[in-house]
């Protein structure tokens, strides 16, 4: 479990942002955290595993306090993808970067050459294994960095902005990876501006604003709500705008993905569904 | 005339290493907003750094073909003249950021243009505020957010008020209501300044109200050009895993199970009228 005990983060030059904040995460959750670019999301995250050490107040990763234990030793536990994967990308080769890390905390040859394998075929990288990281997209560099996470096998698993540079189809990859890694009782925290793949993937949504939490709940509970959304500088997603647009009619407010769209259309007269 | 003419282009990073772009030809006109998309890894920075010469200039590498833009073969000027008519915003923010002050980085460009001062500091002014970033004008820029960085990097090439502008997923970082405040802005450039856009996204769903045409890439050739409408509810879109926007995915559904409309609706309102049109008919029998 992550605990974080109203907790203050300032900057070294001074700018605070952080402005106590409190908040559990299970463990085996699956949460988003969305906010306005400035909101803390980063900076929260990386108080996660150790990046950061709060400036006030406490943060606790499974019973053990951050400030008790190195970076190192938490990296193990909480994998961090960064928002920017030129942040953590810089080996020579796309298949040298994933078994990085591996290496690193010493794992075997041939355990590291099964991991490396799983992990660049997960994301659809295989066929770059010989190249260099920044010789690939944008989108692929993601990919790159998420495989690099993901070979360790983490308990927790932080992405911060994973579906940047992806398109419609590695993104559904992404979301069923996810969802999948949760299934299998890993922790996933995603930080992200995407309101139509969260629409899809259905968190827990952590919402934050100038610092803090403005508020907490199931996907089908935030989503609709524009006036919450707003505050964060989010748009409420296209299915659920359109949903309230024609509630007059009988139809749920909260409805947001085309899938359950089609489940509540099927009862309105005129739309002979099969 | 066309703004931006690109004429049989063939590209490869390197001797021997494959072709990313394949026989492209292209022609955009001063004034369009044009959408470039395509799956992830496809060509769609390539084709842009072809526009403003980052190839071949600095890439090197093999290209065939012809590009120009507003009438200067890019192959025959140097980057810095081509940045006086083409202004590029890259896919990663901090590939354009490197002063020390966000002030600075907005002012670079402007200088490089040879200004006068009092002018530099009104489109710094102007810049910053349409992307909401005054307040960080003597802030670092390594000390902001990703999305506060992307910002800057925008407003860097606004201030400029290029004849061409280039944007590389601009919106990436931002969040959703800065983005589509982006979008509103570049359009209102395009409508005002007959500013030529050439926009790379996955957002559809926000951008596609403001564009008037997308152009789609797959495996480094150009396989669709069209208006956004048609282009959005054909059958490629989707297989090559386009960010169709969700009421039109949700259209196709209802095609697919035999509801009848006349035109795909693009955005939420025009699928709550679609839907109200169903019922109405029905209910009149
Ligand atoms: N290294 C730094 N030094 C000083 N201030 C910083 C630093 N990094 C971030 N900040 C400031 O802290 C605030 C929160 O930044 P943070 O990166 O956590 O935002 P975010 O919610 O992740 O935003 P985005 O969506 O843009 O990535 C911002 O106002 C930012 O300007
Ligand atoms: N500097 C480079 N050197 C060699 N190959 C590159 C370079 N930049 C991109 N590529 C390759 O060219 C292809 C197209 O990349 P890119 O134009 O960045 O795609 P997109 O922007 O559509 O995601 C990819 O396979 C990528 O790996
Ligand atoms: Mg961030
Ligand atoms: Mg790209």
């Amino acid at each position: 479990m992550i605990k974080v005990e109203n907790v203050h983060y300032v900057y070294p030059n001074g700018f605070e942002a952080l402005r106590g904040v409190s908040l559990e995460i299970d463990k085996g959750e699956f949460v988003t955290i969305m906010g306005e670019n400035g909101a803390g999301k980063t900076t929260l995250v990386k108080l996660f595993n150790g990046l950061l050490k709060p400036s006030k107040g406490i943060v606790m990763v499974d019973g053990i306090r951050t400030f008790d234990v190195s970076v190192a030793t938490l990296a193990r536990k909480v994998g961090f993808v960064f928002q920017n994967p030129d942040h953590q990308l810089f080996c020579e080769t796309v298949e040298e970067e994933v078994a990085f890390a591996l290496r690193n905390m010493g794992f075997k040859k041939d355990i590291i050459e099964k991991r490396v394998k799983w992990a660049l075929n997960l994301l659809d990288i295989a066929k770059y294994k010989g190249a260099s990281p920044f010789t690939l997209s944008g989108g692929e560099r993601k990919r790159v960095a998420l495989a690099s996470v993901l070979a360790f096998d983490p308990d927790y698993l932080i992405l911060d902005e994973p579906t940047i540079g992806q398109d419609y189809s590695q993104k559904e990859r992404l979301r069923h990876l996810v969802l999948q890694l949760n299934k299998q009782g890993k922790t996933v925290i995603i930080v992200t501006h995407d309101v139509e793949f969260v629409a899809e993937c259905k968190p827990r949504i952590i919402l934050m604003s100038k610092g803090k939490i403005v508020a907490q709940g199931p996907a089908k509970e935030v989503l609709p709500k524009a006036d919450l959304l707003s505050q964060a500088s989010l748009i409420m997603p296209q299915i659920t705008q359109l949903f309230q647009m024609i509630s007059d009619l009988g139809l749920p407010s909260n409805v947001l993905d085309e899938y359950e769209a089609w489940e509540a259309l099927k009862g309105l007269r005129g739309m002979r569904l099969a | 005339m066309s703004h931006v003419k690109v004429k049989h282009l063939s590209y490869s990073y390197g001797e021997g290493e494959g072709k990313v772009l394949k026989d492209i030809s292209l022609e955009i006109d001063k004034g369009e907003f044009v959408l470039l998309t395509g799956p992830s890894g496809c060509g769609k920075t390539t084709l842009c750094r072809c526009f403003n010469g980052l190839i071949p200039h600095f890439y090197g590498g093999k290209m065939d073909g012809e590009v120009s833009v507003a009438g200067l073969r890019v192959s025959e000027h140097p980057i810095h003249e081509m940045a006086t008519v083409v202004g590029f915003v890259f896919q990663n923010p901090e590939n354009q950021l490197f002063a020390l002050t966000v002030e600075r980085d907005v002012a670079f460009g402007l200088e490089n243009l040879g200004l006068p001062k009092d002018e530099i500091s009104k489109r710094v002014t102007w810049a910053l505020k349409i992307v909401g970033m005054e307040e960080f004008r003597f802030a670092a820029p390594f000390e902001l957010s990703g999305g506060q960085q992307q910002r800057v990097a925008i407003a860097s090439v606004l201030a400029m008020q290029p004849e061409v502008i280039v944007l590389d997923e601009p919106t990436s970082f931002l969040d959703p209501a800065t983005a589509l405040n982006i979008f509103q802005i570049l359009k209102r450039l395009n409508d005002e300044l007959h500013m030529t856009i050439i926009l790379v996204e996955h957002r559809l769903e926000l951008a596609s109200a403001y564009i008037n045409r997308i152009v789609l890439m797959n495996e480094g050739s150009i396989l669709l050009d069209g208006d956004p409408r048609s282009i959005l509810s054909q059958e490629e879109s989707r297989l090559l895993g386009i960010g169709v926007p969700k009421v039109v995915r949700l259209f196709r559904m209802l095609r697919a199970g035999g509801i009848p409309f006349e035109h795909y609706p693009l955005t939420p309102s025009e699928g709550a009228m679609a839907i109200r049109r169903l019922v109405k008919g029905y209910d009149q029998g």
